[in-house]
């Protein structure tokens, strides 16, 4: 059952703080979760984890490579390793260990990125993943998860714990908002539609998703009926979903905090061209590496707030047949 | 203390891992030999006695765990697998044929006996740590044994491996090194000088000790005095000859990966039984 809140406001603790206590609670019930960290869990938020479990947390200093290959070893042996960094590191700097190691050798291995894309804010272009869902994508067999908002971090990270296999969960490190009610529950895999509307449909994940919120509330202005999807598993993607929204509200816009070459647009995409297509566009960075600002400066630049998804959702209406 | 009937064995089982190896080669008609044969004395120290496994259990919870790092020496390990009994012989016709069980580097999750997958070098030193780790975490006894090539060496993951091992203390890790003194392209001198390989895994921490690698009782013995040492992870540098065992590929400058049929390697069989048979096993009148 999801329930969206009354009013959207920013969440009072931030989002690193809000998965490492799921990550604590999910750990009282399983002693075989373990934590890694290369010389980033104070930015990470993990350093609860290591109070509340000192013998199953390792902070192994700035070797990524190593520790995300070390994952695939503790995971063979049984346990089910958490590995924390920034999203560029936990996914572009360690692919051929998270290939190889880790989701080749059949591991059940959680990597989890934070600071994901305009995130990263004023670390800059260097720390800005928008390669990071594109990437794991095309890797096989990977999870690929970014929660929305900290009752769905609740939610999906025992999930995660609980379900063997590779997952990659990207976040934001600090504020986000709060989106559903206390209670909300979600399952790994099924999208949740959480405003209906029959115009046309925004496919949103991550802080996307607010952004597509208020999109719709400036296009029902307009006179347009926007449906709002929280597609917070990128991969398996929901098809059904996706094709249900198609065939209800004929066009399509998706918004996403990444390169929209490889990432959540480029999904939605793939599940339209194979089934019935419907006029759809992508709103999100355009082939562009990052750069350095404030988060809000970000999401301008790079058109990824609520007036440039409406704009996109007119131009795709204008496209229908 | 070894005896010397274990010697003895270890020796006869090396002997038998370079002809099946060959052999398995051979039947494919390609593959990496010279890397292959230059662990098998190694490996016949570790599947005839050093390690506690049992091959009709290959999971069980408290085995000794071995990370072939160099995996494109898979079919030197499949020898060793296949002679310890955890799958049948006919198997190591099989090598890199379609649908096979036994690829051209270990796979763990295709292999019964493999305890980790590897090939991308480096990544092994890795597993190898968090298997170590994973394992005195759950307060297993086990020991976990790595073997890296010395071109392997090269890459840099390898010593945030050593970082890590030597930093929580891993005394249930040995690490073995085939010093064979060949990578792919050339000498490790022309390519990447290793320098002292011994002062390098001594100053990253590490009990280090160099040995004959292909003399059994010497690395048995290596390996029992390492686990004398304790708060520190173990290596055990094993000065080898690449390709050592198999004639034409002592003869050969390059012999990382070649080319050759069953004929040939039943040439290299009967010159390893001849060897064995005049007491020069497994070096013969060899010399670079």
């Amino acid at each position: 059952m999801v329930k969206l809140r009354k009013e959207i406001t920013p969440s009072p603790e931030e989002m690193r703080y809000v998965y490492c206590n799921a990550l604590i609670a999910a750990a009282e019930k399983n002693p075989k979760i373990v934590s890694l960290d290369c010389d980033l869990s104070s930015s990470c938020g993990t350093k609860a984890f290591k109070k509340a479990f000192p013998d199953n947390a390792f902070n192994l200093g700035i070797q990524e490579q190593n520790a995300c290959a070390m994952a695939g070893g503790l995971s063979a042996t049984g346990l089910v390793p958490f590995f924390h960094t920034f999203a560029v590191f936990a996914t572009r700097r360690v692919y051929d260990q998270i290939f190889l190691s880790c989701a080749y050798a059949g591991q059940n291995v959680k990597i989890v990125g934070c600071d994901a894309g305009v995130s990263a804010a004023f670390n800059g272009g260097t720390h800005m993943a928008f390669e990071d869902v594109g990437i794991m994508r095309v890797m096989p067999h990977v999870t690929i998860v970014e929660p929305s908002d900290p009752v769905m971090m609740r939610s999906i990270v025992p999930q995660v714990a609980e379900t063997y296999g590779v997952f990659y969960l990207r976040m934001p490190r600090k504020t986000v908002y709060q989106i559903y009610e206390e209670g909300s529950e979600f399952t790994i895999g099924r999208a949740e539609i959480i405003r209906e509307g029959t115009d046309v449909t925004l496919i949103a994940a991550g802080m996307e998703v607010v952004q597509a919120l208020r999109a719709a509330e400036q296009l029902a202005k307009d006179g347009i009926s926007a449906r709002v999807v929280d597609m917070f598993t990128i991969k398996p993607i929901d098809a059904d979903c996706i094709k249900r929204c198609a065939a209800e509200t004929g066009a399509i816009v998706t918004c996403e905090n990444e390169n929209i070459i490889g990432g959540l647009g480029s999904a939605v995409a793939e599940v339209l061209v194979e089934s019935k297509p419907v006029p759809m566009g992508r709103v999100g960075v355009k082939d562009e590496f990052g750069e350095v600002g404030p988060q809000s400066y970000l999401e301008e630049h790079f058109g990824l707030t609520a007036p440039f998804i409406a704009d996109k959702a007119k131009e795709v209406i204008a496209r229908k047949a | 203390m070894i005896q010397d009937r274990q010697v003895e064995q270890m020796q006869r089982l090396s002997a038998d891992i370079r002809k099946e190896t060959v052999r398995a080669i051979g039947a494919a008609g390609f593959g990496h030999i010279g890397g292959s044969v230059s662990i098998a004395d190694v490996l016949a120290v570790l599947y005839g006695g050093l390690m506690k496994i049992d091959p009709k259990n290959p999971k069980w919870e408290d085995r000794d765990w071995l990370v072939m790092s160099k995996g494109h020496c898979g079919p030197g390990l499949y020898a060793a697998l296949a002679l310890a009994g955890y799958f049948p012989m006919e198997w190591l016709k099989t090598v890199n044929k379609p649908g096979t069980n036994l690829p051209s580097h270990a796979d763990a999750q295709k292999t019964p006996g493999v305890d980790m997958t590897t090939g991308s070098l480096g990544q092994g030193m890795s597993s190898a740590v968090g298997i170590a780790l994973g394992n005195r975490i759950q307060k297993r006894e086990s020991y976990t044994y790595c073997i890296i090539g010395d071109g392997e060496l090269n890459e840099g993951e390898v010593w945030e491996g050593c970082e890590a091992a030597a930093h929580q203390n891993l005394d249930h890790l040995i690490v073995f090194v085939d010093w064979n003194k060949k990578q792919l392209d050339g000498k490790l001198e022309d390519i990447c000088k290793p320098l002292s390989i011994e002062q390098k895994f001594t100053a990253f921490g590490f009990d280090a000790r160099t040995v004959c690698g292909y003399d059994v009782a010497e690395i048995y013995k290596a390996a029992e005095a390492a686990k004398t040492v304790s708060g520190k992870p173990h290596v055990i540098i094993l000065d080898t000859i690449k390709g050592l065992g198999i004639k034409f590929a002592e003869e050969q400058a390059f012999n990382h990966y070649m080319t050759f049929d069953s004929e040939a390697a039943e040439a290299a069989c009967a010159e390893i039984d001849k060897r064995l048979a005049d007491g020069t096993y497994p070096r013969g009148d060899f010399r670079w």
